[in-house]
């Protein structure tokens, strides 16, 4: 099949697709390159002129830039963290034989399904609200005082919404992988004295390491851009408690109408997110070719 | 020490029975073979030694003690699996010291204890690899050599040359006889190979669903077969079982006679079309049609011997060598 002609055929066939795509991406990387660039405004109507790196400047330099920063890598850092572990746990329970296993496992699935507007305002009015939220009312039942969720641990609540949504991906990663785990390397180390401790530790956690890696990098890349929780549950408030970066570009340019300011948001972001993909992309190299 | 008596053990999965009581004396340094056609419950009995499966009834004692409670990594036994089951993210040396790490055992010891193991099974050279950069043959010795170190009171094989090629079968069977033979240990080895169970074997145990047909030396076995089972399991190629009327002449149901006590040639009392002649040089084996004795019948002639296919040929069994059945398939003396 691989003849000179059969390729260049090919290449032929799928340069409109390749074009589409790179169009798709470029012109919109390009312009916002362009207008992190500009003094534009959208309440100033007129010239545009050139500001050098006087957007960079001032969205670094801005208090809640840093705000910014911070919440993000909380909010990626414990969505991980309480995913992870979680799914790990999970994983291991589900994958013992039980009574209606199959239903089981699709409502363990099921909250990734739901668009993260609806599961963050169902958890917002449903669950964390303090005088109708489930929880306000176990609280006051008991006779303690109810928390107000967003408005005393904010990016806490952010954190267990977000985490409600990405266990089950992690859980049936990690489940699948446990289930390709050879029952016998487990038969042997218990013959030769490891405890459940130590079967997990040297046996299945290894055998998990790759998953793993996958789950924390997929996850990362979804999670760096956090948006509609966001918006829907606090609006980045109490004042910055809940801002990312994402949501500090929003502010910049759609709620500040500053075009420039956010554009030059956004490209700092890229270079984050790439910085921290590079990171992974080594952690992953090094973890896949075993 | 490794002395392993089975008293009434049986065990059922849900409501299926796969090993309905049985007794079984292992002496301390033997090699026991557990023999029998797939499906046959040898492996669950090796399980059961091992205390990875619990026993539905009947006690197991390891030196004298009840061991039937005791879990696995208690009982002092050390097994091989089929697919070796080695750890596939560590090296050869952390996969034979993991059971002494286990034990929490002294590094200096687990050292010279691994460096040991592995000279005797030629793995030094090997030692710092991982079982996926091992061919067949050396992840078996891993295996094998993260079985010794323990230095167990028995060792429990589950059909471990089965992975292997036809040629590294042959040379790992004589590795583990020798192996046996130096250590003194006992072993419980169980095949399918009726070929492994003969040559590596002080004692073996041909079981069929889950039932022990027999227990003997291998050539007991092969001597005087206590039913049509196990005559026809034990010996390469088949016996041959001859019914009706042949079988009257000697007063049974039915007689058997293995391929290497028919003698060729051109007179005989029995008469047959020669078909398909396996040459292996050393031997030749015929199997003859139109006998109206069994179809076909295999006889064994040593060396090369001329005939070909179609050719008529007579065969004289020999008289000493008949094995009578009676109806039940049961040996009578």
């Amino acid at each position: 099949m691989a003849t000179k002609a059969s390729r260049s055929a090919a290449r032929l066939m799928i340069s409109p697709a390749v074009l589409l795509l790179l169009g798709w991406m470029l012109v919109p990387l390009c312009l916002t390159l362009y207008f992190s660039f500009l003094r534009y405004n959208l309440l100033q109507i007129g010239a545009t002129p050139f500001a050098g790196w006087e957007n960079y400047y001032w969205f670094v330099t801005d208090p809640s830039f840093k705000a910014a920063i911070q919440n993000t890598l909380v909010l990626v850092g414990g969505v991980l963290a309480i995913t992870t572990i979680g799914g790990l746990f999970a994983a291991i329970l589900l994958d013992r034989p039980m009574f209606g296993t199959g239903i089981i496992r699709i409502m363990v699935i099921a909250p990734f399904f739901v668009m993260p507007t609806v599961s963050a305002l169902v958890w917002k009015n449903m669950f964390m609200n303090p005088v109708n939220g489930i929880f306000g009312r176990i609280a006051t039942s008991l006779g303690f005082q109810p928390v107000d969720f967003f408005g005393q641990i904010p990016l806490a609540s952010i954190i267990i919404i977000v985490s409600w949504t990405w266990l089950p991906f992690a859980t049936l990663i990690l489940l699948t992988a446990l289930q390709s785990l050879d029952q016998e390397q487990l038969e042997a180390a218990e013959m030769d004295g490891a405890g459940w401790w130590s079967r997990f530790w040297f046996i299945m956690l290894p055998h998990l390491a790759r998953a793993i890696t996958v789950v924390i990098l997929i996850q990362t890349i979804f999670l760096l851009s956090i948006f509609a929780e966001i918006l829907v549950t606090t609006n980045g408030g109490p004042g910055t408690a809940t801002t990312n970066l994402t949501y500090l570009i929003y502010v910049s340019s759609l709620l500040q109408f500053d075009v420039g300011m956010g554009s030059a948001g956004g490209v700092i972001a890229i270079i984050l997110a790439n910085i921290v993909a590079i990171f992974l992309m080594r952690m992953i190299g090094k973890n896949l070719d075993a | 020490m490794g002395q392993i008596q089975l008293k009434q053990v049986s065990k059922s999965f849900g409501d299926v029975e796969v090993i309905p009581p049985l007794d079984l004396q292992i002496e301390d340094g033997e090699f026991v073979v557990f023999v029998g056609p797939s499906g046959c419950g040898k492996s669950t009995l090796l399980r059961l030694i091992a205390g990875l499966e619990d026993v539905t009834s009947g006690s197991i004692d390891i030196d004298g003690d009840d061991a039937t409670a005791v879990p696995p990594a208690k009982r002092g036994l050390a097994m091989v699996f089929q697919s070796y089951a080695l750890y596939p993210h560590m090296s050869v040396r952390k996969n034979i010291a993991f059971p002494l790490k286990m034990a929490k055992m002294d590094k200096s010891e687990v050292d010279k204890r691994v460096a040991n193991a592995a000279s005797v099974l030629n793995l030094t050279d090997y030692i710092d690899r991982r079982p996926s950069q091992l061919s067949g043959g050396q992840r078996q010795r891993v295996a094998i050599g993260r079985a010794i170190v323990r230095e167990p009171a028995a060792f429990l094989f589950d059909e471990p040359l089965s992975n292997l090629d036809a040629a590294l079968r042959v040379g790992m069977r004589l590795e583990i006889s020798e192996l046996h033979k130096r250590l003194d240990t006992t072993m419980i080895y169980v095949t399918h190979d009726q070929v492994e169970a003969m040559t590596m074997a002080d004692k073996i145990v041909v079981l069929q669903a889950g039932v022990i047909e027999q227990v003997g030396s291998p050539l007991d076995l092969y001597r005087t077969p206590r039913n049509k089972f196990v005559a026809g399991f034990i010996g390469s190629p088949k016996m041959n079982f001859i019914e009706g009327a042949e079988g009257q002449k000697h007063g049974a149901h039915a007689i058997g006679i293995r391929p290497e006590h028919i003698d060729v040639g051109n007179s005989g009392p029995w008469k047959g079309v020669v078909g398909v002649a396996e040459h292996l040089g050393s031997d030749t084996f015929f199997h003859i049609h139109d006998t109206g004795l069994a179809d076909p019948l295999t006889v064994r002639a040593s060396g090369e011997v001329a005939f070909s296919y179609g050719d008529t040929i007579h065969l004289t069994p020999r008289e000493d060598r008949i094995h009578k059945f009676d109806e039940r398939g049961i040996r009578i003396a």
